[in-house]
């Protein structure tokens, strides 16, 4: 009887949740999200964050689609600016991503607020801008990404992409700078321990996160 | 089973006219008329339909759509593309798209004739940024000495300000958020530069035009500084410093909804310390003690507005004797307190899309207290025959409003229209007391009323006109004066621009030389400057020629053994060639700017006796700066090198009738090599709250002489070098940062 109800109210909170989404809407959305997964280039992201942003201006009012158009760009941008050294300034080129992700990600916010997605990925443009400048970004954005991810943090702790975010500063940064290889096995390991329990709200709830952590952890071996 | 089959057949049944139905196919090519353009997205506007440019500008896409539809292209940098398309449900439609481009702050040519800039923005002109203010070896800190480290400046030593291509300090204004600042620097001493009262770190844009500056400033002949104060803090922080010369402490406090800050700060300065380690030449009974203070509010009065204020006191003292070139065995004695108290009011705001107004209001109140004479071996207090001039008693007492109202209109594209008024008030009184304690007073009031409109005008990208004109009423002078501004830039390929600037500028003649007997007017000087830059994002590399013409500068003569202004005869010209180089590439994590400057002047003005360079002009200045980055030891290694050719030095005197030369001559070169090294041991950690950065610096390092100039006795009998106060100047300091906003945070999430 217990398990009914369960699966009763699963289902009822599945159809509530996708109730305002029209069925074109989730499969157009579906068949862009599962691309992300084997998405690697600049271009590719740029691709998709296009293809979510057409959807997003068509429905004008899915915070999902907002939301995934500022992820891919953020992912573009940081694609981007990874490399080169902390004196570089590599603005001009990763800022046109950071100001348009900005964008997306705030009519995400309008539609939909107090979401802990949604400031993951305001955390990575905040690394993503400062990616672009470190030496003179490092005092404004660094400040800005960790309240990013304190808040994404505080409305939901148990959301294993906080966690990717964080062990990725943490293996990324050289040790000097605060990085710690060791520390960041521990957060990739929480958020892997868990995605075993995360279920996302629908089919085109975030979901992403899977393959980096298995992938950043298949370096420790 | 069964009524799920038919459910099943009836979503069929409503699908076949879909799968039925064939796509159209939209392809073709995106170009900007000459090369392609990756990753436009092309999207059939309100549908899902669309795809994005590939490497080649080509793009395809299929859809099911049917009937009138918009096609539009979007890329960052270009204007939207849209166009009606009929689309029937078959074949292939092909539209090949050029994108025009947009005139954006980013891509548009950037009118740089005469500025530099120090600032995030991304612009031509913007060569330096904030943190290169503060960690120029040379400077110290301080917001001027690292701008003396470009073309244009002077390399002098023995007073404060900035002499710009044969210019006095006098004739460079320097504003902050848009109004006059009027004792920017600490009272001065003489021989003895001193340091200007704000903190860089109050600042977060710098432009320092070394000519043919904005119609939205004026009264000044040869250079404007405008300066940016910071907006919303980034948290709440409180930070803590301690140097050598004295300890500091601040504390800021950033709303919740960050809409709202507040905060202010204490610094100590105290040479002492400093002095006891480092000779000085001068004896102090008092050493330089400043006690300044400050405090802030910024308001975000909606999404667009930001109301402003900053207010400043401070208080300082310093008293000393030096060896008199006099007298032998006696000494000269100088004694400077000071309070002033800086206050500033601005507020910006956008009036609807097109409106924006910018207003701003500053008062200043500046109190020095000055006491010279001689003392003997033994310090005590003496007056000697025939040098009993020396010994005086200046009480000073300078109050300052100055006001500021601009509104700008936007126009087409990034065109835009600014115009708006500016006063400038000021009442000065001074009590002079001589020896025999008779005093004479004197006040001084002004009052400026400007006017100003200038509109940029980009006719292209690649070509921008900036025009304006001021208009100036001097009550005191009672005088007008208009004074037309035009500058023009035009963009040679992607990263290069030429430009050109012209105006002219007025100034009131210097106070210190007033009342004048005779009725004087406004002192003139008409710019030409040309400019080539080019600017990649590791390199910058700009030149610049320029000719000055002064016009109606003030002579002066001696009344009551006072030099007074007599008339506007002077007169004169400048001209010369600057280079700048800044390279960020070459080696690796090694920045450094080489700048160089040609400068011919002469001028005839104050009491010259005829047109010569003036003492405060060399002909060829030069400055090596240095900034290399150890990441893996967190230490910054700053190194600068000022060079300046040999300054010309004059004894001019009167023999009852006119003046004349009774000396001349060259000083030796000019050399100061500066090393810094700042250790940030929480630099580039993203989730640190806490910055720390300790500072060592040496000014002259290699204790090379240096002679600003040669003074002489009063009866001309002797003269002797203008020196530093001390060879090499040594500043070991560390200063805290601790961001505090989220520790109630991480004391919540503990319980």
């Amino acid at each position: 009887m217990k398990k009914t109800i369960i699966i009763l109210s699963a289902i009822f909170v599945a159809n509530f949740s996708f109730a305002q989404m029209p069925d074109k809407f989730v499969k157009a959305m579906e068949s862009k999200i599962a691309e992300i997964d084997t998405t690697h280039t600049a271009q590719g992201f740029t691709d998709l964050a296009n293809a979510f942003e057409r959807i997003a201006d068509a429905e004008k009012n899915q915070w999902l689609a907002y939301y995934y158009a500022a992820y891919c760009n953020a992912s573009a941008g940081s694609l981007i600016g990874t490399g080169g050294d902390m004196m570089t300034s590599k603005a001009d080129k990763t800022d046109p991503y950071a100001d348009k992700a900005d964008k997306q990600i705030s009519k995400a916010e309008e539609l939909m607020k107090n979401n802990s997605e949604i400031y993951v990925v305001k955390k990575m443009i905040a690394t993503l801008r400062l990616l672009g400048d470190p030496m003179n970004r490092y005092m404004t954005y660094g400040p800005e990404a960790q309240a990013m991810l304190d808040e994404a943090k505080k409305l939901n702790a148990e959301n294993p992409r906080v966690y990717i975010l964080e062990a990725q500063d943490k293996y990324f940064t050289p040790e000097q700078f605060g990085g710690n290889k060791e520390e960041a096995k521990v957060l990739f390991e929480k958020a892997q321990k868990l995605f075993e329990t995360f279920k996302p709200e629908t089919s085109i709830h975030p979901n992403w996160g899977r393959s980096q952590v298995a992938y950043l952890l298949s370096l420790y071996k | 089973m069964r009524p799920i089959i038919s459910i099943l057949l009836f979503i069929l049944l409503i699908c076949i006219p879909d799968l039925l139905s064939a796509q159209t196919t939209i392809a073709g090519k995106v170009t900007d008329k000459k090369n392609p353009l990756i990753g436009v997205s092309i999207t059939l506007k309100d549908t899902y339909d669309g795809a994005t440019s590939d490497s080649s500008g080509k793009y395809s896409f299929k859809t099911s759509e049917k009937g009138e539809f918009i096609l539009t292209a979007t890329s960052v940098g270009y204007k939207t593309f849209e166009q009606t398309i009929k689309l029937d449900g078959k074949g292939i439609l092909t539209i090949d798209i050029v994108l025009k481009e947009e005139i954006t702050e980013l891509s548009a040519v950037v009118i740089s004739a005469g500025t530099f800039e120090a600032s995030d923005r991304k612009r031509a002109a913007a060569v330096l940024t904030p943190i290169d203010i503060v960690t120029t070896a040379s400077a110290n800190g301080d917001v001027t000495g690292a701008l003396k480290t470009l073309p244009g400046a002077q390399q002098v030593g023995e007073s404060e300000g900035l002499f710009v291509r044969g210019g006095t300090a006098g004739e460079t204004k320097i504003f902050i958020d848009g109004t006059l600042v009027n004792n920017f620097f600490h009272s001065s001493s003489p021989n003895i530069a001193s340091y200007g009262r704000f903190s860089p770190f109050l600042f977060k844009g710098t432009v320092f035009s070394t000519g043919g500056y904005s119609a939205l400033y004026g009264q000044a002949l040869s250079s404007a500084l405008i300066l940016e104060s910071i907006d919303m803090p980034e948290r709440t922080s409180a930070n803590l410093g301690v140097s050598i010369i004295g300890i500091n402490g601040g504390y800021q406090e950033l709303s919740k909804n960050k809409k709202f800050s507040w905060g202010g700060a204490y610094s100590y300065t105290n040479l002492a310390p400093a002095f006891a380690i480092i000779k000085q030449k001068q004896d102090y009974s008092q050493v330089p003690e400043f006690h300044d203070g400050d405090a802030n509010f910024r308001i975000k009065t909606s999404k667009t507005g930001m109301l402003k204020y900053y207010g400043y006191f401070s208080k300082s003292r310093l008293d000393y004797t030096v060896n008199s070139i006099d007298s032998l065995g006696y000494l000269d004695r100088f004694g400077v307190s000071n309070f002033n108290m800086y206050h500033n009011l601005s507020w910006k705001e956008s009036l609807g899309k097109k409106w924006k107004i910018y207003a701003g209001l500053s008062y200043s109140l500046n109190q020095d207290d000055i006491k010279s004479g001689m003392k003997d071996a033994n310090k005590n207090e003496v007056i000697l025959a025939g040098l009993e001039f020396k010994t005086f008693n200046l009480d000073a007492d300078g109050n300052y409003y100055n006001a500021k109202l601009i509104l700008e209109r936007r126009l087409k594209g990034i065109s835009a229209i600014r115009f708006g008024g500016e006063y400038n008030a000021s009442d000065e009184k001074s009590i002079f007391t001589i020896y025999t304690g008779q005093k004479f007073s004197n006040r001084l009031k002004e009052n400026i009323k400007s006017l100003f409109a200038e509109s940029d005008i980009y006719l292209t990208n690649k070509l921008a006109a900036k025009i304006g004109g001021r208009f100036e009423q001097s009550s005191m002078l009672d005088k007008t004066n208009i004074a037309p501004r035009f500058s023009l830039a035009y963009k040679v390929s992607k990263n290069a621009q030429a430009s050109f600037a012209y105006g002219i500028f007025y100034q009131d003649p210097e106070r210190k030389y007033l009342p004048s007997p005779d009725n004087l007017i406004f002192m003139k000087a008409t710019h030409y400057v040309a400019q080539y830059m080019k600017v990649t994002s590791l390199r910058t590399f700009r030149t610049e020629i320029f000719y000055k013409k002064y016009e109606d500068l003030v002579k002066t003569g001696v009344a009551s053994g006072r030099d007074i202004a007599i008339n506007n005869n002077g007169f004169g010209n400048a001209k010369g060639i600057e280079f700048f180089w800044r390279d960020k590439k070459t080696i690796k994590n090694l920045d450094y700017w080489i700048s160089y400057s040609y400068l011919d002047t002469k001028r005839d003005f104050l009491n010259f006796p005829h047109a010569i360079m003036p003492s405060f002009a060399a002909t060829h200045t030069a400055s090596v700066v240095m900034k290399k980055f150890v990441q893996p030891w967190k230490m910054q290694f700053n190194a600068a090198y000022n060079y300046a050719s040999g300054r010309p030095y004059y004894d001019i005197r009167f023999d009852g009738s006119k003046y004349y030369f009774a000396d001349m001559g060259k000083v030796q070169d000019f050399h100061n090599f500066s090393i810094a090294f700042n250790y940030l041991p929480s630099i580039g950690k993203e989730n640190s709250k806490n910055f720390a950065v300790y500072v060592l610096s040496v000014s002259n390092a290699f204790g090379i002489k240096q002679v600003y100039g040669y003074q002489y006795s009063y009866n001309g009998s002797r003269k002797e070098q203008i020196v530093p106060p001390s060879r090499i100047f040594v500043y070991i300091g560390a200063f805290f940062s601790f961001g505090i906003d989220r520790s109630q945070e991480a004391v919540d999430r503990l319980f």
